[in-house]
C-alpha cells in the first residue's frame, strides 16, 4: 500500500457515483416512456384504420348509419401540404431574407439586437394566438370568412421565428475568412450573399426549414378560427379547407367510434409525415459542409 | 490572363462596375476624374483598367502609398500615422512583432479593414494616382485591382478547384467566354497547373495545404489584379511549400506589385526586394532588405532583426 493510498477510489465516493449514475439513467427511461407509448398506441390504434381508401376518399360526414363509409382523410391530406406549402411559401424566403440581414448587415447593431429580441418573443408566443391575430385581422377584420389562405398566414407567422432563427444559428457558421476572401476578391456583397455564403449553408438552411415545416404542419390551433373545416378536397386556397389536425380534432370528439378510429389513423399519418420530414432534414444535415 | 492588357479585355470588363448594385459607394467608377456621375453608363467609358492609368505600353504592375494612413478599431488606434510607398513591381516585407499593425494596415489597402464592425481608416492611400478612399471610389472595383492573399489557405468548400479559381470572375460578374483559359492561366502562374490539370472538377478543399495555398493565390490571379497583398502567406505551411510559394512571388512580380507581411526574417530576406520595419503603429525605416538587415539605421530595427526582442 502506502504511497498508492492517495490514488484509489474511496469506497464511498463509489457508492455516490454508482448512486448518481443510477438516477440519471432512471430520468432517462422515465422520459422514454410516454414517447414508446404515444408510438405505440399510435401503431396499434391508427394501422388499423389504414387502407386504400382510406387515403383516397374524403370524409362523408356521416356519423349516424352503421352500414354506410365514413369515408377516408384524403381531403385532409391534401388540404395540409397545401396550406403548410402556402404557408412555408411565404414564411422561408422572408425568413432567411432577415437572417442574412441579421447576419451580414445588421450584425451588432441596435437595431438589430432589437430584432433579434423580437424574434425570440415571437418563438415563445403560443400557438393560437397567431391563429386569434389573423381571425381578428383577416376574418372579422375584413368582414369574410374562413378561408385556406388565412389559415397558412398564421401558420406562415408561426413558422417565421423558428426559420429566422435557425437561418440565423447556420449563416453565423459560415467562416468570416469565406466572407472576407470572396470580398477581397472584388465581389459585390450581394453576390457573395448568393454564391458563397448561401451554398456554403444550404445544407443547415435546408434542416432549420424542414424542422419548421414539420411543427407548422402538426398545428390545430392557428387552424381552428381561420382555414375552416370541410370534408371535400380542394384546390382553391380561398376556400374552406381541410387539415390532417382539423380532422384529428374534430374526430376525435365525435361519439361515434369508427370516426374515433379515424382520428387515429389521421394521427398516425400526421405523424408519419412530420417524421418523414425530420429523417430528410438530418439526412440533409449530415452533408453539411460547416459546423 | 496573358494578353491581360488587351484592348477586348478592357471593353470586356466596362459594362460591370456600373452595374454592380453591391456594397457602397457604387455611385461611380473607380476613377475619381469623373466625380458622382449621374449617369453611370456614361462614365463606363473611363473603365477601371484605364482608371488606374493603365494603357499597354505601361509597366504592369502600379505603385501604392500610404500616406499619413491611421487605422482605427473602436477607439483603439492600431496605424497611427503611417507613410510608406510600395514601388511598382517590386516585393516589399512588411516585418515587425505581433500586434505592431502589419496586417493592419495592408487590409487597409484594399478597404478590407472596414469590414469589421467598428473599424475605420484615415489618410490617404493611393495606387498611382487614384485615391482609394475617395467617395466617388467604387470599393468593389479596389478590391478586384488590389488582391489579397490570407494567412490559411481559404477555398470556397463547396466549390471544385476550377470553380475556385473561376471565382473571382464569376462573381465581380465578368463576362466568362473564356474562363477555361483564364483559369488554366491563373493555375499555371500558381505553379499548380501541372499538379491538377487532371483533376480540375474535385473538391478544391481536397488539396494539401500548400497546393490549397497555391489554389488561393491563382484565385486572385484570376480577376488580372495589379498588385497582391499578402499577409502571412506561409504561415499555416511546410518549408517545401513555403519555398513554393517564394519562387513564386519572384516570378509573380514581373506582373503585380507585392506587399507581403511576415513575421519570418528569412522569408523577407529571401523575397523581398525592399523591407519595411513596423513597430507600435509606426514605420520605423523602409529600405532595401539588404540595408535593412546588415546595416539599418534605426537601432530599434537592429535590435529586431538580430533577434534582440519581438
Amino acid at each position: 500500500m502506502g504511497t498508492l493510498d492517495r490514488f484509489s477510489v474511496s469506497p464511498g465516493r463509489r457508492r455516490r457515483d454508482r448512486i448518481a449514475r443510477s438516477a440519471i439513467l432512471g430520468a432517462t427511461l422515465i422520459a422514454l416512456v410516454p414517447l414508446v407509448l404515444i408510438v405505440y398506441y399510435l401503431l396499434r390504434k391508427g394501422l388499423g384504420s389504414w387502407s386504400t381508401s382510406f387515403f383516397t376518399t374524403d370524409p362523408t360526414g356521416n356519423t349516424f348509419f352503421k352500414n354506410s363509409s365514413i369515408g377516408g382523410i384524403k381531403s385532409a391530406i391534401l388540404g395540409t401540404i397545401e396550406i403548410v406549402g402556402l404557408a412555408s411559401a411565404m414564411a422561408i424566403p422572408v425568413g432567411i431574407a432577415v437572417a442574412v440581414w441579421l447576419v451580414e448587415y445588421g450584425k451588432e447593431s441596435r437595431f438589430a439586437q432589437t430584432v433579434r429580441f423580437g424574434v425570440d418573443v415571437l418563438t415563445g408566443v403560443p400557438s393560437i394566438i397567431f391563429g386569434l391575430f389573423i381571425f381578428i385581422v383577416l376574418v372579422v377584420g375584413t368582414g369574410s370568412t374562413y378561408a385556406a389562405y388565412k389559415g397558412s398566414c398564421a401558420l406562415a407567422l408561426l413558422m417565421l421565428p423558428v426559420v429566422i432563427r435557425s437561418a440565423e444559428v447556420i449563416l453565423r457558421l459560415v467562416p468570416p475568412a469565406l466572407r472576407e476572401s470572396a470580398l477581397a476578391l472584388g465581389a459585390p456583397r450581394w453576390r457573395v450573399i448568393f454564391r458563397i455564403i448561401l451554398p456554403t449553408a444550404l445544407p443547415g438552411l435546408i434542416t432549420g426549414v424542414l424542422l419548421a415545416v414539420a411543427r407548422a404542419a402538426g398545428e390545430t390551433a392557428p387552424l381552428l378560427f381561420t382555414a375552416g373545416y370541410t370534408l371535400k378536397s380542394n384546390f382553391n386556397l380561398g376556400q374552406f379547407m381541410n387539415a390532417l389536425p382539423l380532422q384529428i380534432y374534430y374526430d376525435v370528439t365525435s361519439p361515434t367510434t369508427s370516426i374515433e378510429h379515424r382520428a387515429w389513423g389521421a394521427a398516425l399519418t400526421l405523424v408519419s409525415m412530420i417524421l418523414l420530414l425530420n429523417v430528410l432534414a438530418r439526412l440533409i444535415a449530415r452533408r453539411s459542409r460547416i459546423g | 490572363m496573358t494578353a491581360r492588357r488587351s484592348g477586348s479585355d478592357v471593353t470586356e470588363r466596362e459594362p460591370e462596375a456600373g452595374s454592380e448594385l453591391g456594397d457602397p459607394p457604387a455611385d461611380g467608377p473607380l476613377t475619381g476624374a469623373t466625380p458622382a456621375s449621374p449617369a453611370p453608363s456614361e462614365s463606363q467609358a473611363s473603365s477601371p483598367n484605364g482608371a488606374l492609368g493603365e494603357t499597354e505600353e505601361r509597366a504592369p504592375g502600379p505603385s501604392v502609398s500610404l500616406e499619413q494612413l491611421r487605422a482605427f478599431y473602436g477607439e483603439n488606434e492600431a496605424v497611427k500615422g503611417l507613410d510608406v510607398e510600395f514601388r511598382a513591381n517590386e516585393v516589399t516585407a512588411i516585418i515587425g512583432p505581433s500586434g505592431c499593425g502589419k496586417s493592419t494596415m495592408i487590409r487597409c489597402i484594399n478597404r478590407m479593414h472596414e469590414e469589421i464592425p467598428g473599424a475605420r481608416a484615415e489618410g490617404r492611400v493611393t495606387l498611382e494616382d487614384l485615391d482609394v478612399y475617395d467617395p466617388s471610389v467604387d470599393v468593389v472595383a479596389v478590391r478586384r485591382a488590389i488582391g489579397m492573399v490570407f494567412q490559411k489557405p481559404n477555398p470556397f468548400p463547396t466549390m471544385s478547384i476550377f470553380d475556385n479559381v473561376a471565382a473571382g470572375p464569376r462573381l465581380s460578374s465578368r463576362r466568362h467566354g473564356d474562363l477555361q483559359e483564364t483559369v488554366e492561366s491563373a493555375l499555371r502562374s500558381a505553379g499548380l497547373w501541372e499538379e491538377v490539370a487532371d483533376r480540375l472538377d474535385a473538391p478544391g478543399a481536397g488539396l494539401s495545404g500548400g497546393q490549397q495555398q497555391r489554389m488561393c493565390i491563382a484565385r486572385s490571379l484570376a480577376v488580372d489584379p495589379d498588385v497582391i497583398l499578402m499577409d502571412e502567406p506561409c504561415s499555416a505551411l511546410d518549408p517545401i511549400a513555403t519555398l513554393r510559394i517564394e519562387e513564386l512571388i519572384d516570378q509573380l512580380k514581373q506582373r503585380v506589385t507585392i506587399v507581403i507581411v511576415t513575421h519570418n526574417m528569412q522569408q523577407a530576406a529571401r523575397v523581398a526586394d525592399r523591407t519595411a520595419f513596423m513597430l507600435d503603429g509606426r514605420l520605423v525605416e523602409v529600405g532595401p532588405t539588404q540595408d535593412i538587415f546588415t546595416k539599418p539605421s534605426d537601432p530599434r530595427t537592429e535590435e529586431y532583426v538580430t533577434g534582440k526582442f519581438g
